[in-house]
C-alpha cells in the first residue's frame, strides 16, 4: 500500500482527534496514581490517594450499584410488562402512551428533578430515604427499558406465537413467561445494561435529589472536585472508570447480539 | 369427535361481515377441507372453531356433546397448525413438540413418551435438538403439525398449511401431509385456497364464497355436479358458453350445440377437457393460442362467443395459429346451472 498524501491526511486526523480524547484521559488517570501532581510522575507512583477515595467514598459506591440494581429490577417490573402490552395493542394510542413515557429523555434532569421536589419535598421521610432518588432514575431510564424490549417484540409474530401457544393450552401468564419474556430476552438485556449504566453515571437528577448522607458515585466526584486535593479526584475518576467501562464493553456486546436476533 | 356448527356467523365491530349464518357438520375422523377464494371467511370460520375470534351471539359451536361456543381457546383442546407456522423460536424441536404435553401437567415419562411416538411418526427423529431457525420449510411443516398433534387434540386445525412453502415442494408435501393426516385418524379441518390441495387431502370439501359455504360434498361430488356456478368455476376451471338456450339446443356464434336436456334460464358451462377438436364437430372456431404443456396442448379458440374457450387437446401436433377448426362437446359433458345475478 502506497502511503499518498490524502490518506496520510486521513491517518494524521484520526491519530489527533483519538489523542485529543485519551491524552486527558490517561492523565487523569495518572494523576490519581502519582504521588505530587504538581511535581509530575517523578515524584512516584502510588496506590495511596486511591486507598484515600476508598475511605472517604466507599458509601457513595455501594449506594451507587444498589440504586442501580434497584432500578433495573423497579424498570424490569415496569418496562417488559409495559413494552409487551404496547407491542400487542399497536394504534395511536400506543404510539402516544410510548411518546409519554419517552418525555423525560427530552426534559433535563433537573427540571424532572424539580417536579420531584416540589410534588414530594414536603413528605419527609420520603424525600431523604434513597428511594427518593431511585424514583428519578426509574423515571429517566424506564424509557430505554421500553424501546429497547418494544424493539425486539415488534419483528417478532408476537400475536401468532401467542395464538399457538394458546391452542397448545397454555393461559395468559405462562403464555408471558414461556412465549413473551425468552423471545424478548435480547432487547431485555441491553434495556438492562443502559439502565444499570445510566443509572450509575446520572448527575443532573440525582445532584438536585441527593442529600449529605446520601452521595452517588458522580455526586461525590464532583464533591471530590471541589473540596480535595486534586490526586484524590483524579483517583476517583480511576475508580469509576473500573466499574463503568466493563458495563459499556457488555451493553456494546449485548445490543449487537440484539441487532443479529432482530434481522 | 363429531364437531357440530350451528348458525355460526360473524361480523366485525366496524360492520364488516365475515362470516354469514353457517352451518357444518363433520364426522369423527373426518378431513373436511374449507375451500374458497382469499376473503370468503374460511380462515374466520376456522378461527372461531379454534377459539381465536368470538362468533356473533347465536352461534353454536359443538365438539361432540360438548358446547364450546364461549370456551377460551387454552381449554378447548385443539390442535391448530397455523399459515406461518407459528413455532417458537426459543424452544428446540423437541421443546415445540413438548410444549402442549406440559401444559397438560403430565409427568416427565409420560412425555418422553408421547414426544418420541410422535417424532417417529412425523419421521423428524434427525431433527429432534435443532433450532427452529435451522429447519427447511418443509420440515416446519412437519413439526408444527407434529407440536399439534402431540397432546392428542379433539381436532386438528390448519390455516393454509402449504402455502408457506415453494410450489415444487407444495406438492410433494401435500401428499405427506395426507398420509399423516389419515394415520393420525383424527378430525381435522383445514382451510385452503387451492383445489388440488382441497382435493388431495379432503373426504370432504366445503366450498365457500362471500362468507359462506355454497356447497358441501365429496371431491367427485363438486367436480362432477357443481350446484352454482362458482362451485363450477373454482372447481374446475368450469368456463360458461355464451349463446341463446332454445330448448335443449345452445345457439352460440360458432354453431348449434345440443344439449342434454331443455335449460330455459340455465347457463351452460363446460371444462377444457371436455371440448375436443374433432372434423365432425357441430361448431366453428379459429385458433387463437396454442401452449404445449407436455401431456396435451392447451389451446384458445376464438369465434364460440366473447370470451376465449380452452381446449386441452391430446394430439402429437397441434392445429397452426389462425386456423379454422371445428369443435364439438360431448352432451354429458356439458353442465346446465341456474343461472345467477352476476354478483359472485
Amino acid at each position: 500500500m502506497k502511503l499518498t498524501l490524502p490518506k496520510m491526511l486521513q491517518i494524521a486526523v484520526t491519530f489527533v482527534t483519538c489523542a485529543f480524547l485519551l491524552v486527558p484521559t490517561l492523565q487523569s488517570v495518572l494523576a490519581g496514581v502519582t504521588v505530587n501532581y504538581f511535581k509530575g510522575v517523578s515524584s512516584g507512583l502510588t496506590l495511596k490517594w486511591i486507598g484515600r477515595v476508598w475511605e472517604l467514598y466507599a458509601d457513595s459506591i455501594f449506594l451507587s450499584i444498589w440504586l442501580a440494581i434497584a432500578c433495573l429490577v423497579c424498570t424490569l417490573i415496569i418496562g417488559v410488562p409495559a413494552a409487551y402490552g404496547l407491542a400487542r395493542r399497536p394504534g395511536w394510542v400506543s404510539r402516544v402512551l410510548e411518546e409519554f413515557i419517552s418525555l423525560p429523555l427530552a426534559i433535563p434532569g433537573l427540571a424532572l428533578a424539580l417536579a420531584l421536589l416540589q410534588l414530594y419535598g414536603s413528605m419527609k421521610g420520603f424525600r431523604t430515604s434513597w428511594t427518593f432518588i431511585l424514583a428519578g432514575h426509574v423515571l429517566y431510564t424506564l424509557p430505554f427499558m421500553v424501546r429497547s424490549v418494544l424493539a425486539v417484540l415488534s419483528v417478532i409474530d408476537l400475536k401468532t406465537l401467542e395464538e399457538g401457544a394458546a391452542s397448545l393450552g397454555a393461559g395468559p401468564w405462562r403464555r408471558f413467561c414461556d412465549i413473551v419474556v425468552p423471545n424478548a430476552m435480547p432487547g431485555i438485556l441491553a434495556g438492562a445494561l443502559t439502565v444499570v449504566t445510566l443509572s450509575i453515571g446520572e448527575f443532573n437528577l440525582t445532584w438536585m435529589l441527593h442529600t449529605p448522607y446520601l452521595k452517588t458515585l458522580p455526586v461525590g466526584l464532583a464533591d471530590s472536585y471541589a473540596s480535595m486535593r486534586l490526586e484524590v479526584a483524579s483517583a476517583y475518576t480511576l475508580v469509576f472508570f473500573v466499574i463503568i467501562v466493563p458495563l459499556l464493553m457488555a451493553m456494546q456486546w449485548a445490543s449487537n447480539r440484539a441487532q443479529r436476533i432482530a434481522q | 369427535m363429531t364437531l357440530t356448527l350451528k348458525s355460526v356467523s360473524k361480523t366485525y365491530p366496524d360492520g364488516t361481515v365475515a362470516l354469514q349464518p353457517t352451518e357444518l357438520h363433520v364426522e369423527p375422523g373426518e378431513i373436511v377441507s374449507l375451500l374458497g377464494p382469499s376473503g370468503c371467511g374460511k380462515t374466520t370460520l376456522l378461527r372461531i372453531i379454534a377459539g381465536l375470534e368470538t362468533p356473533n351471539a347465536g352461534s353454536e359451536v359443538r365438539f361432540g356433546d360438548d358446547d364450546v361456543t364461549n370456551m377460551p381457546v387454552e381449554h378447548r383442546k385443539v390442535g391448530m397448525v397455523f399459515q406461518s407456522y407459528a413455532l417458537f423460536p426459543n424452544m428446540s424441536v423437541k421443546g415445540n413438540i413438548a410444549y402442549g404435553l406440559k401444559m397438560q401437567k403430565l409427568g416427565r415419562d409420560a412425555i418422553e413418551e408421547r414426544v418420541t411416538e410422535v417424532i417417529r411418526l412425523c419421521q423428524l427423529e434427525p431433527y429432534v435438538d435443532r433450532r427452529i431457525t435451522a429447519l427447511s420449510g418443509g420440515q416446519r411443516q412437519r413439526v408444527a403439525l407434529a407440536r399439534a398433534f402431540a397432546p392428542r387434540p379433539r381436532i386438528l386445525l390448519l390455516d393454509e398449511p402449504l402455502s408457506a412453502l415453494d410450489a415444487a415442494l407444495r406438492v410433494t408435501l401435500r401428499e405427506e401431509l395426507a398420509g399423516l393426516l389419515r394415520r393420525f385418524n383424527i378430525t381435522a379441518l383445514f382451510v385452503t385456497h387451492d383445489q388440488d390441495e382441497a382435493m388431495a387431502i379432503a373426504d370432504k370439501v366445503a366450498v365457500m364464497s362471500h362468507g359462506k359455504v355454497v356447497q358441501t360434498g365429496t371431491p367427485e361430488e363438486l367436480y362432477r355436479n357443481p350446484k352454482t356456478s362458482f362451485v363450477a368455476g373454482f372447481v374446475g376451471h368450469a368456463m360458461q358458453l355464451e349463446g341463446q338456450v332454445r330448448g335443449s339446443v345452445l345457439e352460440m356464434s360458432g354453431g348449434r350445440l345440443e344439449l342434454p336436456r331443455a335449460g330455459d334460464d340455465c347457463d351452460v358451462y363446460v371444462r377444457a377437457e371436455d371440448v375436443a377438436l374433432d372434423e365432425a364437430g357441430p361448431l366453428k372456431a379459429t385458433v387463437e393460442s396454442s401452449t404445449f404443456l407436455g401431456t396435451h396442448y392447451r389451446v384458445g379458440l376464438s369465434g364460440l362467443g366473447a370470451r376465449t374457450i380452452f381446449a386441452n387437446h391430446a394430439g402429437q401436433k397441434s392445429p397452426a395459429l389462425g386456423s379454422q377448426v371445428r369443435v364439438a362437446m360431448h352432451p354429458s359433458a356439458l353442465m346446465l346451472l341456474p343461472r345467477e345475478d352476476d354478483r359472485s
